[in-house]
């Protein structure tokens, strides 16, 4: 057993986060990011940048900040009450905190996948047709068709739901719920998606199709992942970053980070002795 | 397991369930005794309520003579509207009965049928002129004492001087009897008639389209605002803020004002401020409305705070606003709840009295009202001046009333039931 008094990472001093956590040709830019709930801190000057068209796996114990990180990234974090951030947080250069930036375009631009599937209360095709609807992509019946289906091929699912799609989309499996989600997300053409643990309330063969899409979608999108599995993380993504306590510990390629880590706390959780 | 903690365990085993079984006893006989009360309360109402609906008809030889009429040859439309029917019923009367002397029992014998009786005559005869100078046999009401006597009211065995009916009334009313001019049919009236105060003729239609009418006014104010307020308070509004918290302690504590304090606020404001007119559905509908709000604002933000989070996240991630977050997807989910709370404060307002006496409703109004600015009662006032009426009759006609409210009330329970199942939506 472990006791938690002499648990060694408490000594550890995290500094500056090591490793690669700047890239040429980023999409997200993140620079000096703390946030705040009420008075407590939950990040910790967060830098870090996101490449286009990869995946980028967040890991790290329960608790340590980066689904919070995540959150930042489409402005999801301004429904919470009293949370605030500062810093600079930078889409294609341009600060998505800025007062002119519509949090509504960017949600639009920036797309989320969430832990729990969540589709709306409708049907399968409502549910993947909302969000185009909603932004005026399709002008008329025939496109917004189109559209869906597409959308729903995108995201494996169509095969599936064909015949019933305009069946409640509550009435899917877990596994074909996220896949529904996934499809809803990706209907709205966004540049990058975030998955806060996509797959965690799912059994492994619904896991393996959701990574199997995840890695055909980064063709086309950059994906920003939070994963409590480090397989998965090893599994779908190019880079890796390492949160503790609020803290970026270490950004660097999945390889590196699993095979070679720099920090000791990454050595740490990656190879269990806590997390 | 230790074999040790097997042993406890069983042992305090049979303690658990016999509380268990206990408990669950005390339950059934919970149940059972509020059951109890309940048929009791609804046998003791239809018992005396059933009555009502038959009423007593007689029936009489009426001699229609022009001369009595005091008809010319040629007559206009007005002197056949004027002319005296109430002779006539009288004339009609006496031939029936040849013995009668003497005012009193002359003013007895007049009191067999009702007043309405002249009326319906004069009706039948606009209607109908040939019929003048001929011998009709008709069906007019019978008095309230007649009818109770037909309908068991009234004890023989009793000395004359405790009945309604002297002795000299009961003869005619036997005699009426054995020639089969007396009979009970399907009471119509009570539901095509407005108040009177003559028992008989009394019926419920001015109350039924009253508090229709006041429930209209009460649901196209009280369900928007009511609505409206509740989404802003739960989805809009800054939480923790102090003017908020302040706003949702006040509407918690109006929900536990009594009744009667927004029957006085409407009287001073509605009435005494901005001059609405008294006794009317408008005012009766504003005060429900008061009253109804705080009921429609705290179920709808249950409703609304019961909708899964998940719901509101999935809408803003595809870049709904808030408007259309809420719109499209939260106040949906939640009609199910906000229809049922709705429907239940509609419910308590239509059976609400006491505020309603202090903005004039309690009048007598022996008119339908044609509109919501039209003096009109609503049916628990009508239900509390008839049983507040001296007369027998009345008795049953108050818990007829009772039974008719009883049934609107069910019906509105039921719409909110189906409307419930007709809105849910599975997760």
């Amino acid at each position: 057993m472990i006791d938690i008094e002499k648990r060694e990472e408490f000594d550890i001093e995290i500094d500056k986060t090591v490793g690669k956590p700047f890239i040429d040709d980023a999409k997200f830019s993140t620079r000096n990011v703390d946030v705040f709930y009420d008075d407590k801190q939950a990040i910790f000057d967060a830098n870090i940048d996101i490449g286009k068209n990869q995946i980028i796996a967040m890991i790290g114990p329960s608790g340590c900040g980066k689904s919070t990180f995540l959150r930042c990234l489409n402005r999801m974090n301004d429904t919470i009450q009293g949370c605030h951030i500062s810093g600079d947080i930078k889409l294609d250069n341009e600060d998505i905190y800025h007062k002119h930036q519509d949090p509504v375009l960017l949600r639009a631009r920036v797309g989320m996948v969430f832990q729990k599937p969540n589709p709306f209360p409708k049907s399968i095709y409502d549910n993947v047709a909302y969000g185009a609807k909603l932004h005026g992509l399709a002008s008329n019946k025939i496109e917004l068709d189109e559209l869906v289906e597409k959308s729903l091929i995108r995201a494996g699912l169509f095969k599936e739901v064909k015949d019933s799609l305009h069946k409640p989309g509550t009435g899917l499996s877990g596994g074909q719920q996220q896949r529904l989600c996934i499809a809803r997300t990706i209907a709205i053409d966004p540049e990058v998606i975030l998955m806060d643990e996509p797959t965690s309330a799912l059994d492994p063969i619904a896991t393996a199709v959701i990574e199997e899409l995840m890695i055909d979608l980064s063709k086309k999108y950059t994906i920003a992942i939070v994963t409590h599995s480090m397989q998965q993380a090893a599994r779908v993504s190019q880079r890796t970053a390492y949160f503790h306590m609020g803290h970026l510990v270490e950004v660097n390629d999945t390889n590196t980070v699993f095979t070679n880590p720099e920090h000791q706390l990454t050595e740490n959780y990656i190879t269990g002795r806590f997390g | 397991m230790n074999k040790n903690t097997t042993e406890i365990i069983k042992l305090k085993l049979a303690k658990r369930y016999a509380k268990e079984k206990r408990f669950k006893l005390y339950g059934i006989s919970a149940i059972a005794v509020s059951i109890a009360f309940l048929l009791s309360l609804l046998i003791n109402i239809s018992v005396t309520g059933l009555p009502a609906f038959q009423q007593t008809y007689i029936n009489i030889e009426v001699d229609i003579d022009s001369k009595l009429l005091k008809l010319d040859s040629q007559y206009s439309e007005q002197e056949l509207f004027r002319a005296n029917y109430s002779k006539v019923v009288k004339q009609s009367l006496k031939a029936m009965f040849p013995g009668v002397k003497g005012r009193k029992q002359k003013r007895a014998l007049r009191q067999l049928v009702s007043k309405s009786a002249i009326y319906q005559l004069r009706d039948f005869v606009i209607d109908n002129p040939s019929v003048i100078d001929t011998k009709q046999s008709l069906w007019f009401l019978a008095r309230d004492d007649v009818d109770v006597f037909m309908k068991g009211g009234i004890d023989r065995s009793l000395p004359e001087s405790d009945r309604r009916l002297k002795d000299f009334q009961l003869v005619w009313v036997d005699k009426l009897l054995s020639e089969n001019r007396l009979e009970k049919r399907f009471n119509v009236s009570f539901f095509t008639e407005d108040d009177s105060r003559e028992p008989e003729q009394a019926g419920i239609k001015g109350a039924m389209i009253g508090s229709l009418l006041t429930m209209l006014v009460t649901m196209l104010l009280s369900f928007p605002i009511g609505v409206s307020t509740a989404i802003y308070l739960e989805e809009f509004a800054p939480k923790n803020n102090k003017w908020v918290d302040l706003i949702e302690i006040n509407i918690n504590n109006l929900a536990a004002v009594p009744s009667i304090v927004f029957g006085l606020l409407g009287l001073a404001v509605f009435i005494g401020l901005f001059g609405v007119p008294r006794s009317v559905p408008l005012i009766g509908g504003l005060v429900l409305t008061l009253m109804t709000l705080p009921t429609i604002i705290i179920t709808s933000r249950a409703a609304l705070k019961a909708v899964p989070p998940s719901i509101r996240e999935a809408a803003l991630a595809l870049g709904a606003s808030r408007v259309q977050t809420t719109f499209h997807h939260v106040v949906p989910a939640a009609m199910p709840g906000i229809l049922t709370g709705t429907i239940i404060g509609m419910a308590q307002a239509l059976g609400e009295t006491a505020p309603l006496l202090m903005i004039g409703m309690v009048a007598f109004i022996a008119d339908v009202p044609q509109g919501i600015t039209d003096p009109s009662t609503v049916l628990p006032v009508q239900i509390y001046l008839w049983s507040d009426s001296p007369e027998r009759a009345f008795t049953e006609r108050t818990s007829a009333a009772i039974m008719v409210l009883l049934g609107f009330l069910i019906v509105m329970n039921f719409l909110a039931v189906i409307m419930r199942k007709k809105f849910e939506k599975k997760w």
